[in-house]
């Protein structure tokens, strides 16, 4: 993926250019706001990263300008500023996902692939298939191999998100974010709880196992024949 | 500034000259009216009583001819009053009457109406008086002049003028009076205002402006700014106490940080030695971050500065998902966790941190009663209505805190001996006090007999104070 990373602390930038070049993508850099700008505006990326305060010119103004025109390329905004109304007001400024610094690279990574992944078709399909699992995202039923898989609604869309992002890694916050739509960190490993009943529906009884837990990382649905 | 500048630049002086000016401006256009009245009724009578006068001497003339009336005039010139009487023959010369000098001019002028003239009487002694006089001429040459000292009606008209001179002076001196008592008071109350802000600004926060109990606009002024003034002790308080927890409780893990990475660098070199202090250290920053993050959300909380996130919510679905979030994890450890929420409560507030305070209640509840529960460990969590407020309950079956505790948990960073050896910040209680707080609402730590229950209650109309 072509990724755009606005970012002015340039120790920081350099880490995760090495690292998102690393994970097999292409990205470009920008020191401030005015440069990200052009940059952005230029178009051909597949994921924005902005960081919120910048120099020159603040990147919440950066991404408004380019949804003002019609551009939606999706936007990653990173921000010192973690609480709840900065967050609304990333959002609400075209802004896709939000990120709080500090965070884990394989965080952002997960986010930005995800992010990447949205533009691809895909977005529209009523049906998701990872092996010989199909999701019917209409009649809200899950079959393997066949048979039904009995769900409930929440593990209904956690799988759904799952396979939505099938063959990447979905973390933790991620699936709170998404699922719940909550965006704390919960003390007790709630997530895992959730992903080990869903596991137990879905894979258990099923030779190949498809839900996959990265370590240090998070979740990750794929078919392992492949 | 001067004195003086300063006495007038006060609003009591500004007031009080628009009240002399006001009520001098009505008085002597009061006292100008009556005074103008009174004098149109007295001359309108003086009119009336000459020509009555004149109507007699006519009567005289007539039945007497002008012996008859020479003879009435001089018996009226010696009955004492105001009527002026005179007669006079052709050449000027005065037959009889009581007036021994009048303008030259004015007894071969004769009019329909009486005229007021200057006039000597013959007993007055030479001085001169006014009256209003009528001249008659008669048939033979003759002239009768009738007339009334009008000498009451200058009288008082002088005194209506010294009433007037007297009703300003009073006027002024007395809005001077009150002026001077009313601005020393309001300047006594504004300085001591003044003096007390001064002594605020310089540091001593703990200053409050006195009321003096009147309930006028000065304590209302007063009151307020004494709330001002708590909030803004508060919010440096909440500061101070920030930097405080960052001193005490972000430096000792920082310290172990920094410790153990020294130690591994100083052991001999050895890549899985690396590797787990790496990790080691990966694992404390992210508890010191989330430590942070959790004392910044606290702070930002405490400065009401979340408004941005306050949308209508209902209750009762937060507590129900925030139960079906954990309810996996609580089975897994063998807590029961139910949910009491029979009706829909809905109010304006923050979902996110709603929903966040409830997490935190139910992991502090998931760690501490897990454990040491009587019989089966349960969670009851409750969202109810009562009367104006929305309760939010999470109730256990563990150990509960002791009644002595109870306050002190609620603060940052404090822990309880019990539960050191437990994972945690203790900052969870102190940000559900914090979101409690940030929507006007109050937290309640009771005894569940058995264990603890945690009562936020929040005000549903939330007209802000």
């Amino acid at each position: 993926m072509r990724i755009l990373l606005i970012e002015d602390d340039k120790e920081a930038a350099a880490y995760l250019l090495k690292a998102l070049k690393e994970a097999g993508h292409v990205p470009d850099h920008a020191l401030d706001g005015e440069e990200g700008a052009s940059l952005a505006g230029e178009g051909g990326y597949d994921v924005l990263v902005v960081d919120r305060m910048l120099p020159k010119r603040d990147g919440l103004s950066i991404i408004e300008e380019l949804r003002g025109r019609g551009d939606d390329t999706p936007a990653l905004i990173l921000s010192a500023l973690g609480q709840v109304d900065d967050r609304v007001k990333g959002l609400r400024a075209g802004g896709d996902d939000y990120l709080g610094k500090p965070y884990a690279f394989s965080e952002l990574l997960a986010r930005v692939e995800a992010l990447g992944r949205r533009r691809k078709p895909g977005e529209g399909e009523t049906v998701y298939r990872v092996g010989d699992l199909h999701l019917d995202r209409l009649g809200h039923t899950v079959t393997r191999g066949g048979q039904p898989v009995p769900l409930q609604p929440r593990e209904f869309r956690l799988l759904e998100f799952l396979m939505k992002n099938a063959g990447q890694v979905v973390t933790r916050t991620m699936l709170l974010e998404n699922v719940w739509d909550y965006h704390f960190d919960p003390q007790t490993n709630v997530i895992d709880v959730h992903i080990s009943r869903l596991r137990a529906k879905v894979d258990k009884g099923f030779g190949e196992p498809l839900l996959h837990t990265i370590r240090g990382a998070g979740y990750m649905i794929r078919d392992g024949a492949r | 500034m001067t004195a003086l500048g300063k006495v007038l630049r006060t609003t009591a002086f500004k007031l009080s000259a628009i009240y002399i000016v006001v009520f001098s401006f009505f008085s002597v256009f009061f006292v100008l009216y009556i005074s103008y009245t009174a004098n149109q009724l007295l001359g309108q009578q003086l009119q009336a009583t000459i020509a009555a006068e004149i109507y007699g001497l006519a009567d005289q003339y007539r039945s007497g001819g002008l012996p008859g009336i020479v003879d009435a005039i001089d018996q009226r010139s010696h009955q004492p009053g105001a009527s002026l009487y005179l007669i006079t023959d052709v050449s000027g010369r005065i037959l009889a009457g009581n007036v021994s000098r009048v303008p030259a001019t004015l007894l071969n002028s004769s009019g329909a109406a009486p005229v007021t003239v200057p006039y000597e009487r013959i007993a007055g002694g030479g001085t001169s008086n006014v009256a209003m006089v009528q001249v008659i001429r008669l048939p033979n040459g003759f002239r009768m002049l009738v007339g009334r000292d009008i000498g009451e009606r200058e009288q008082f008209r002088r005194i209506i003028g010294r009433a007037l001179a007297w009703a300003l002076a009073l006027m002024i001196a007395l809005a001077l009076m009150s002026w001077f008592f009313v601005s020393r008071r309001v300047l006594k109350r504004i300085d001591s205002l003044s003096a007390t802000s001064r002594r605020i600004m310089a540091g001593d926060l703990s200053g409050r402006l006195e009321m003096a109990g009147t309930g006028d606009e000065f304590d209302r002024l007063a009151e307020s700014l004494n709330a001002m003034l708590d909030r803004i002790e508060h919010l440096m308080q909440g500061l101070k106490d920030v930097s405080d927890n960052i001193a005490h409780d972000l430096k000792t893990p920082l310290t172990r940080l920094r410790n153990r990475v020294e130690a591994a660098l100083a052991s001999p070199p050895s890549n899985d030695t690396y590797r787990d202090a790496l990790q080691a250290t990966i694992e404390e920053s992210d508890q010191l971050i989330k430590t942070f993050n959790a004392l910044l959300m606290i702070a930002r909380m405490e400065a009401g500065s979340q408004d941005g996130a306050m949308i209508s919510v209902e209750a009762g679905a937060v507590v129900r998902d925030v139960a079906e979030l954990y309810e996996p994890a609580a089975e897994e450890k063998g807590v029961a966790l139910s949910v009491d929420a029979p009706e829909p409560v809905t109010l304006i507030a923050n979902r996110e941190l709603l929903g966040q305070a409830l997490a935190n209640l139910i992991d502090n509840a998931l760690k501490y009663s897990a454990a040491s529960a009587s019989g089966t460990p349960k969670i009851v969590l409750t969202a109810r209505r009562d009367g104006p407020s929305l309760v939010l309950q999470v109730a256990d079956n563990g150990p509960g805190i002791p009644e002595t505790d109870r306050a002190r948990v609620l603060e940052r960073f404090v822990r309880l001996e019990e539960s050191r050896s437990l994972p945690g910040s203790g900052l969870g209680l102190s940000l559900v006090a914090a979101v409690a707080r940030l929507h006007h609402g109050a937290i309640e730590l009771g005894d569940a007999k058995p264990g603890l229950v945690v009562t936020l209650r929040l005000p549903i109309d939330q007209a802000r104070t």
